[in-house]
């Protein structure tokens, strides 16, 4: 095996991991401050790629002119369809706004998945801190099944693409930059961009937490809820803005996920039961952990879908996650960076 | 009786009232009028209520008992139909056999992934269970193709071998699983009056076997090991304190209701022979769980009840379409029929799962106790108020 194609699974493990490690640090951040395993974490990242493909349906809105000089295969004159911000910004920026609807639709979702997040802790979390976990997870269940729905009803069943950015489409050589033969590890453009965002959030998440005074009273909070409580600091107004932090969280991850894998209304559900597992392996509670183990999971289900190793051990590809789950749960009860005392009755 | 308190005999008298007559109960309706599609006396469906019930009675031995919750149940499900199916191609297209083999089979199944899962407890459990169970379904779906039919499903065929009985069914047809030579498919149609009653094989069957799971419950909830059980769920630290290691009381739960599972998934090969990968897959352990909480957990007659309704919403709901609603509100001035047609149509037919969804939410949120607990605080606050009060 050689040394080239080792870097390029890698590589490939890279941006799914990235999707994982970010679900994995919001429901972490929503466990390690509110105690609440939130079921509905997956059904998050699901609205946050449909939020890119609602952009896209508003930018490529369009009014039907007709053009009398040519006519369509049944004599009539031509219609043309012209998107509404073609007609404001002119025919290059507005194709350029068009193209450009998936980084645009960031900005677009950060508001939405906060508010949405806001509405889901006050309305319903809000009411489940002293229930025992298992409800938790059940309600949040059944809210992901019509959250799932609803989008379903709106977008239907079917998969949408959401096409990246012209300038994105292509591959990257990433071997001839680190001296393989040109053509050998190649890699493409979007998914550098996930990963490189994907570090971002992460990165920002962290020094949020811990360079801020807000994230030091979070962290404060994580450890000894009451005691933060009786300083006289509203704790719960803090987590309730970090369940929205947590909820922007997995909307970005949805939104930039969507060239990589055209979105459909059950692609929450997927992600989710392998983030909890990356969860777990990482430690409950473990932030670090979370990212930890959604890039080691990543990579190492990539690896395993190399043809040589299924030739080896067939059908391990499908496996490979749970089966790395079992064996670090069994050799580390906590995870691999997992606290003492937590989730553990 | 039968070593029952009363109350508990009165209760098991009770289901076997409600299972034997299901038939007829299940058929509010008189055929062929407007309301018939809400009739769920049809074979297909009891048998799945029956099968189901059978199910969530053995997950509730765990869940409910010893407060683990498992996610991966439905492996014992299908690897149990996977025997079933296989029993039936191989020895014979009696029954006995497969039901038998199958509750067997998921029994040693589930020794395995319980004696290794059980080592950890909380989330860790669910999720090992869960683990295992996800990496069943994706084997049985890809690389145990041989063995289990792959994403087609493994079903009888007209050139099994049938040890036992093979010889005898040469004939043209592929044979339906009996019992003796009882088809499971064979009905009676009864019309009485307006009404039509059919009493099907393999309801009874599946009625019969159902009860002798319910007896066994009721005799594990009334033991003293189901008392050790309860204890593991209230306090599992005060109980290893006491010099008892709850190892083997939570491992024998945890086979039993694992034994249940295949249990019914062997009776599900009976109705119909034919097992397919997505039986493992973690929304149907899901379903499981959904359907235990509903009717109540650690009750008795809780998980019977909630099988039930959400096997009966799964299949009326989702049969509910858009004229169906015109008809009903036809009575409407036009406006306002459609309005609520248009307000109804999100939650049938293929909407259904928002309904479930929606229930599924409410019952946790305002009924923690599923139905059942929710219908005794309902009796209790009725006619122990006077008392409380005095």
């Amino acid at each position: 095996m050689e040394l080239s194609a080792l870097l390029l699974q890698v590589l490939n493990g890279l941006d799914k991991g990235s999707a994982y490690a970010l679900i994995a640090l919001g429901l972490t951040l929503i466990f390690g401050t509110l105690g609440v395993v939130n079921f509905a974490h997956g059904a998050l990242f699901m609205i946050g790629a449909f939020c890119a493909v609602t952009l896209q349906k508003i930018l490529t809105t369009s009014f039907i002119t007709l053009d009398e000089t040519k006519t369509d295969f049944l004599g009539k004159p031509l219609k043309i369809k012209t998107p509404y911000v073609e007609e404001w910004f002119g025919q290059t920026a507005g194709q350029a706004i068009i193209d450009w609807a998936v980084p645009l639709a960031i900005l677009f979702a950060i508001p939405v998945m906060l508010l949405i997040g806001f509405i889901m802790e006050r309305g319903l979390i809000k009411h489940f801190y002293k229930r025992p976990h298992a409800d938790q997870i059940l309600v949040t269940f059944g809210l992901a099944i019509v959250l799932q729905e609803i989008i379903k009803a709106y977008f239907g069943a079917n998969q949408i693409p959401v096409p990246a950015p012209e300038a994105f489409i292509g591959s990257l050589d990433f071997g001839s930059l680190v001296g393989f033969d040109p053509g050998v590890v190649i890699y493409p453009y979007w998914r550098v961009v996930y990963f490189v965002f994907a570090m971002i959030i992460i990165a920002a998440v962290f020094a949020f937490l811990q360079f801020t005074t807000f994230g030091m009273v979070v962290r404060a909070g994580m450890a000894d809820r009451e005691t933060v409580g009786l300083l006289g600091i509203n704790i719960d107004k803090r987590f309730t803005i970090m369940f929205g932090i947590a909820a922007a969280v997995a909307g970005l991850a949805g939104v930039m996920y969507t060239p990589i894998n055209p979105p459909n209304y059950h692609m929450g559900m997927d992600f989710l039961v392998i983030s909890f597992v990356v969860v777990v392996v990482g430690g409950m509670g473990s932030l670090g952990g979370a990212v930890l183990a959604g890039f080691i999971l990543g990579i190492l289900e990539s690896f395993a879908s190399m043809r040589e190793v299924i030739e080896f051990i067939p059908g391990i590809n499908q496996v490979v996650i749970y089966l790395a789950a079992i064996v670090i749960l069994l050799a580390r009860p906590r995870g691999l960076l997992g606290r003492k005392g937590v989730m553990e009755s | 009786m039968l070593g029952l308190s009363r109350n508990d005999f009165l209760l098991l008298l009770f289901v076997l009232l409600l299972v034997a007559a299901a038939p007829m109960f299940l058929n509010p309706f008189p055929e062929g009028s407007e309301f018939a599609q809400f009739n769920a006396g049809y074979p297909d469906l009891m048998q799945r209520f029956v099968i189901f019930g059978i199910f969530a009675i053995g997950f509730n031995i765990l869940f409910g008992l010893t407060g683990y919750l498992s996610f991966g149940h439905a492996a014992f499900l299908g690897a149990g139909s996977y025997a079933g199916v296989w029993m039936l191609k191989l020895l014979t297209i009696n029954v006995i056999p497969a039901i038998v083999v199958s509750t067997l089979v998921a029994g040693v199944f589930s020794l395995i992934i319980g004696y290794i899962s059980l080592r950890r407890s909380g989330i860790y459990f669910s999720i090992l269970t869960l683990a295992f169970a996800q990496m069943s379904f994706a084997l049985a779906a890809s690389v145990l193709t041989p063995i289990t039919g792959g994403e087609t499903g493994l079903q009888t065929a007209l050139h099994d071998p049938r040890i036992l009985d093979g010889a005898g069914s040469v004939g043209g047809n592929i044979p339906a699983p009996s019992l003796f030579g009882l088809e499971m498919r064979h009905s009676w149609q009864v019309n009485v009056g307006d009404w039509l009653w059919t009493f099907n094989v393999g309801y009874y069957l599946s009625a019969f076997v159902l009860m002798i799971a319910f007896y066994i419950a009721i005799r594990i909830f009334r033991s003293p090991f189901g008392m050790m059980l309860k204890a593991v769920k209230s306090n599992n630290q005060r109980l290893s304190y006491t010099g008892i290691s709850p190892r083997p009381y939570t491992l024998a739960a945890f086979v039993i209701s694992g034994m249940y599972a295949g249990l019914a998934g062997g009776l599900m090969v009976a109705m119909d022979p034919l097992a397919g990968a997505e039986r493992m897959q973690w929304t149907a352990s899901g379903e499981v769980v959904l359907m235990t909480i509903l009717g109540g957990v650690g009750t008795l007659i809780g998980p019977v009840l909630g099988a039930g309704l959400i096997k009966y919403f799964e299949n009326i709901f989702s049969k509910i379409n858009d004229n169906l609603l015109h008809q009903w509100f036809a009575f409407m001035p036009d406006g306002l029929e459609d309005f609520m047609v248009t307000i109804i149509h999100p939650f049938v037919g293929k909407g259904w799962h928002l309904t479930l969804g929606l229930m599924f939410m409410l019952v946790v949120i305002f009924l923690p106790g599923g139905l059942i607990g929710g219908l005794t605080g309902l009796y209790n606050r009725v006619f122990r108020r006077r008392s409380k009060a005095r």
